[in-house]
């Protein structure tokens, strides 16, 4: 893409949940708004629009980001991953299993956002990241337990005004505990296999 | 939204390049403010020029203890560095302790810096505000103020600046590294700001807040080496429990032998235009016995110069009893 400086739209590429999408985008058009408006992925809702609600989270690059104040013209190069590509062949991702099994949500719009928020919150975690929540940010004192605490403020950029919030602590607790287990799994699965060789 | 140009910077000459040929563009580092202040109107440039992928991405460890930091590491990168946490935890803890999980992969370090402020009048285009249209008066210091300045503000401009991150690095003696033109079509050089003197003192001038020259790029921050930032806390005040600007917040070390404090820093948050380095509690607290009297006459001896409005008064009581709570919990801290 090497648009000329004048020029206030350009044409550029978006790699959304796997699939490259070609599209000419004004300048002014958010990340939020071209997957909304112009390529029919209407599970990112609008909120506030301001970054301020976490509606409209996704995942970039891996990352969770408000899609609202990210320029969709900025957003080429980069993976964007949305609630539609977290299933897994026909398979529910386990943090959305979470929510439909322990109810994390009443009118649901903001539970694509919740969704997305939450499985980089599980990842955030498994690397150790501390939050506002930790008593001891030095590395030295480890990382610490994802508790109630630690996701209530983890998730804390996504509002929900039906106020679903004890129960999608327990989907993400649960699902954090999912998530651990399963890679307590892979290790000694790497084990027995390295022990084997 | 006005229409604009966008552009990717290849490389930081190139960025600067870039903005002098063209005085109303901008950088756009992670947009969380920048993006949002074009929707309201406030910001109407005429291009972007993207600056996330120049290679100012990386926190160093310097050899002498300090770090050096570059301008576009994402406050969340900031935050979980381990020599972040190790040599500055009160950094860390500033960090997270501001916006989001979300926005903090998003906003950069450099833009952290140059935020704008979050009073209502100043994004409120259909109200007078000196910083946003400069010589229409302010409409905070006879309206809704309750958050804004204590110290150093002005008639003209009673607005705080908003950010976490640069009270502890105001605390630590960061200072701001950038580049520039050396003049009109000149070549790139580079220069440095204290943070003490980036920022500029509110007077009849609230719309000018830094000592960048135009057109800069900041290209990142250095932490001189602070052994007694290995014990600092940050703590910070806001009207709900997460996701909230502060009301107060306070970035403090404590060197302390045989109970007396041998070195203090001490920074204020919220408070003021720009975040505030106590330095006159800093005076007090040195050489002082590290106990509740010392902590209080020092917070006293800085909020001395406090020149409340009616409606933000509290804020006064607020950091002297926030200022008290912090020191006293890093002397405890010591003394374990």
């Amino acid at each position: 893409m090497a648009p000329a400086p004048s020029s206030t739209s350009s044409a550029v590429t978006l790699n959304i949940n796997g699939e490259q999408h070609q599209l000419t985008v004004d300048h002014r058009t958010t990340l939020l708004d071209a997957l909304r408006e112009r390529l029919d992925l209407t599970g990112t809702k609008k909120g506030c629009d301001h970054g301020q609600c976490g509606a409209c989270t996704v995942l970039v690059d891996g990352r969770r980001a408000v899609s609202c104040l990210n320029l969709a013209v900025a957003a080429e190069g980069r993976e964007i991953t949305t609630i539609e590509g977290m299933a897994e062949g026909g398979q529910l991702h386990p943090v959305q299993q979470a929510f439909l099994d322990l109810d994390g949500y009443q009118c649901g719009y903001c539970t694509p956002g919740q969704i997305c928020s939450a499985i980089a919150v599980i990842e955030e975690h498994a690397a150790g990241w501390p939050s506002a929540a930790t008593d001891d940010v030095r590395p030295e004192a480890g990382p610490p337990a994802l508790t109630p605490d630690e996701i209530r403020e983890r998730m804390s950029g996504n509002l929900c005004r039906c106020g679903a919030y004890v129960s999608i602590v327990q989907a993400v607790t649960r699902a954090a505990e999912d998530h651990e287990a399963a890679a307590r799994e892979d290790d000694r699965a790497e084990t027995v296999k390295g022990a084997a060789a | 939204m006005k229409e604009f140009g966008y552009q990717r910077a290849d490389d930081v000459s190139g960025a600067v390049a870039l903005l002098a040929a063209d005085p109303d563009a901008r950088f756009l580092g992670g947009g969380t403010n920048l993006v949002d202040l074009m929707k309201t109107g406030v910001e109407r440039p005429t291009r972007l020029v993207d600056i996330r992928g120049l290679p100012l991405d990386t926190v160093e460890e310097t050899a002498d203890g300090g770090l050096r930091i570059g301008a576009t590491v994402t406050n969340s990168d900031l935050a979980a560095h381990p020599g972040v946490r190790r040599r500055y935890p009160a950094l860390a803890q500033a960090v997270l302790a501001g916006a989001s999980g979300q926005l903090r992969n998003m906003a950069t370090v450099g833009g952290n810096l140059l935020q704008r402020t979050r009073c209502g009048y100043f994004t409120d285009l259909s109200k007078p505000c000196n910083k946003r249209a400069p010589g229409s008066g302010c409409s905070a210091v006879t309206g809704e103020h309750h958050n804004h300045a204590v110290l150093g503000a002005s008639d003209h401009c009673v607005a705080v600046h908003p950010s976490d991150m640069g009270v502890a690095l105001a605390a630590f003696d960061a200072v701001v590294r950038y580049e520039t033109l050396d003049g009109p079509g000149g070549t790139p050089a580079a220069g440095e700001l204290p943070l003490a003197d980036f920022y500029l003192p509110v007077g009849d001038t609230p719309h000018r807040e830094t000592a960048l020259p135009p057109g800069a790029l900041i290209t990142g921050v250095t932490l001189p080496p602070a052994p007694v930032a290995a014990r600092s806390r940050y703590r910070k005040v806001r009207e709900r429990a997460s996701y909230a600007f502060a009301i107060g917040s306070v970035a403090a070390a404590l060197g302390i032998e045989d109970g007396v404090v041998t070195e203090a820093r001490l920074a204020f948050g919220a408070v003021a235009s720009r975040p505030w380095r106590a330095h006159a509690a800093e005076a007090v607290l040195t050489g002082a016995p590290a106990a509740g009297d010392t902590f209080a006459a020092a917070a006293d001896a800085e909020l001395a110069a406090a020149r409340p409005l009616p409606d933000n008064g509290y804020k006064v009581t607020l950091m002297r009893n926030l200022a008290v709570a912090v020191l006293t919990e890093l002397a405890e801290e010591a003394a374990r």
